[in-house]
């Protein structure tokens, strides 16, 4: 047998690492799926393949509630904060630098360097007293902190979009009198739509999985499908826990999906 | 009379103006509920503890005395606070093996990545980003399912006759440990290969044309070259595992906090508020020495030998 075509990229063993690390990425997420369409009471015993603990998460109203407050949380920041981060993106863009820009660009940035739990207790000893003080303890301080650390994620991508825009085309627009107000309605906005997109659906996500700055700012009933979640863990797991991991994990990978292929379009 | 250079000015004065306007909704959210509280925080770390929680509103320095050391209760003496010192050490232990061990599974995986057919890479790219948008939360809990004492792995060590009694992972640091390299694992493989994928490989054909052995090229060619992403993906790891407070809660059960679960602590039955602000500023130190050094290590590499 003629000796195997020496292969400069191949390194040994390497392939097996990775397919490790391939099975190690989806063996922890593949359990969890099985067991919540498992029968069986328990989580140790294979019960047979059924869709109750389904159907009792569904019923339950607790998770009901939580699941329609993470969605409300959700869409208000990742709209609010998508907003914010267009015009933040388009004031610190394709400009000469100018005092305070690369201020405004660490300012915003700035909640994705500090540590979450840092922040969640920074907001809690914060929020605790504007509570006393105004006696308001509605869906209001989690909708305003998940704004706040949602800007970053939507303002990156629009910023990367608009770096990546040719001004030509507005300037042309605004030579043709078309008032600035139409120029940034028919010209910015259309070429800028991806980026939004990508922007609000990154902060969508974020705001939808956040655990931790939730658990400390929500009130009492003010449970979220994360925080109802953790709540549950700390006692007798039931599968009902992994078929709502289940369905939330499903969704996380559609949306995923939809912004690979958005993304993939583009390029 | 105005010049045109003064009309210039204010032209460009004005657009200055509106360009803060523009930033200001994003700027003023920002403040009130990231920046703003956080200065909160650095002030009442230099307060007093109240008696049940809060603070009183006078100057102490206590908090920042007490994540170092201990006042005895009845003899005033000072000693080391070794409940404080030994939970620091073990969340920087923990994220450094962290760190090091997504870097030896991510960067052979990442190197497997970039050297497959540029058709099929996106699709392993695309394995590699699910787990990394799933929540971490049920990331967690499914590290807890494979891990536990019923769960598959010590039903797999036990049928294939490795072990007799299960091993208690579940509550340790080793619980930590998985539960951190599985959940970070995309955060490490991600920059590696973005710089692996520009690697030229032409480079690495002329390393064995010289003789070079596997080894050689892989420590003197491959490893320079990729080393911006070492560095990124080893920062993007480092800083998570350090901050990390879900994770110990769920997989190390109350007994093996970390530096969050201690600051948690502090504002939750322990009370002492100024020591939980003053926890979290030196978090936040560590996070931001951290990246200092990425910063200036990614401008020297960026300039450097290309």
């Amino acid at each position: 047998m003629a000796r195997a075509r020496f292969d400069v990229r191949s390194q040994p063993g390497f392939g097996t690492i990775a397919l490790f690390t391939f099975v190690v990425l989806y063996l922890p997420i593949i359990t969890l799926v099985a067991y919540a369409f498992n029968a069986s009471e328990s989580l140790t015993a294979w019960g047979g393949f059924s869709l109750h603990w389904f159907g009792e998460a569904a019923r339950n109203t607790a998770v009901q509630d939580a699941a329609w407050r993470s969605l409300v949380i959700a869409l208000s920041a990742a709209s609010v904060a998508t907003v914010a981060a267009t015009m933040a993106a388009i004031a610190t863009t394709r400009t000469a630098p100018y005092r305070g820009l690369g201020f405004k660009y660490a300012f915003i940035n700035l909640p994705l360097m500090v540590p979450e739990i840092v922040t969640a207790v920074a907001l809690l000893i914060v929020f605790a007293r504007v509570k006393v003080w105004t006696g308001y303890s509605g869906l209001g301080y989690l909708i305003l902190a998940h704004t706040a650390f949602c800007i970053p994620f939507a303002y990156l991508p629009i910023r990367a979009r608009l770096e990546g825009m040719d001004e030509a085309l507005e300037r042309a627009a605004a030579d043709l009198y078309a008032p600035p107000w139409q120029v940034f309605r028919r010209v910015t906005l259309p070429l800028l739509r991806p980026g939004i997109i990508a922007g609000f659906m990154l902060a969508f996500v974020i705001s939808l999985d956040d655990v931790v700055i939730s658990e400390f700012v929500k009130s009492g009933g003010q449970d979220t499908l994360p925080t109802y979640m953790l709540g549950q863990m700390r006692r007798e797991i039931t599968p009902e826990v992994n078929a709502i991991a289940a369905a939330f994990l499903a969704l996380s990978v559609v949306l995923v999906t939809i912004f690979f292929f958005i993304n993939r379009k583009k390029t | 009379m105005a010049s045109a250079a003064d009309v210039a000015r204010q032209e460009e004065g004005r657009k200055i103006r509106s360009r803060w306007l523009l930033s200001a909704p994003a700027l003023v959210i920002v403040f009130i509920a990231a920046i703003g509280p956080l200065l909160v925080m650095l002030a009442y770390s230099f307060m007093t503890k109240g008696d049940y929680g809060d603070v009183k509103p006078a100057f102490s320095l206590d908090g920042w005395f007490s994540v170092l050391f201990q006042r005895d209760m009845f003899d005033d003496t000072l000693s080391l606070a070794d409940a404080h010192l030994s939970i620091v050490w073990r969340s920087v232990r923990l994220s450094v093996i962290t760190t090091f061990a997504t870097l030896v599974l991510g960067f052979p995986t990442a190197y497997f990545i970039a050297t497959r057919p540029r058709n099929t890479r996106e699709v392993w790219v695309f394995l590699v980003t699910i787990p990394f948008w799933t929540n971490l939360l049920i990331r967690t809990f499914a590290m807890q399912q494979v891990i536990r004492n019923e769960g598959i792995l010590n039903s797999l060590l036990i049928w294939l006759g490795i072990i007799r009694e299960p091993l208690q992972i579940m509550y340790t640091d080793w619980a930590i440990l998985f539960g951190m390299v599985y959940v970070y694992l995309p955060l490490m493989v991600l920059p590696l290969y973005a710089s692996l994928e520009k690697l030229d490989f032409r480079l690495i054909e002329a390393g064995y044309d010289l003789y070079a052995g596997r080894l050689a090229v892989l420590r003197r060619i491959i490893l320079p070259l990729v080393k911006p992403g070492i560095v990124a993906g080893s920062i993007l790891v480092f800083i998570p595992s350090l901050g990390a407070y879900v994770i110990p809660r769920v997989l190390g059960g109350g007994k093996n906090l970390m530096l969050g679960n201690l600051i948690e602590l502090q504002f939750g039955s322990g009370r002492n508020w100024p020591l939980g602000a003053a926890l979290s500023i030196t978090l936040m130190v560590l996070v931001m020495v951290a990246m200092l050094f990425y910063v200036r290590n990614a401008a020297r590499s960026g300039g450097g030998h290309g």
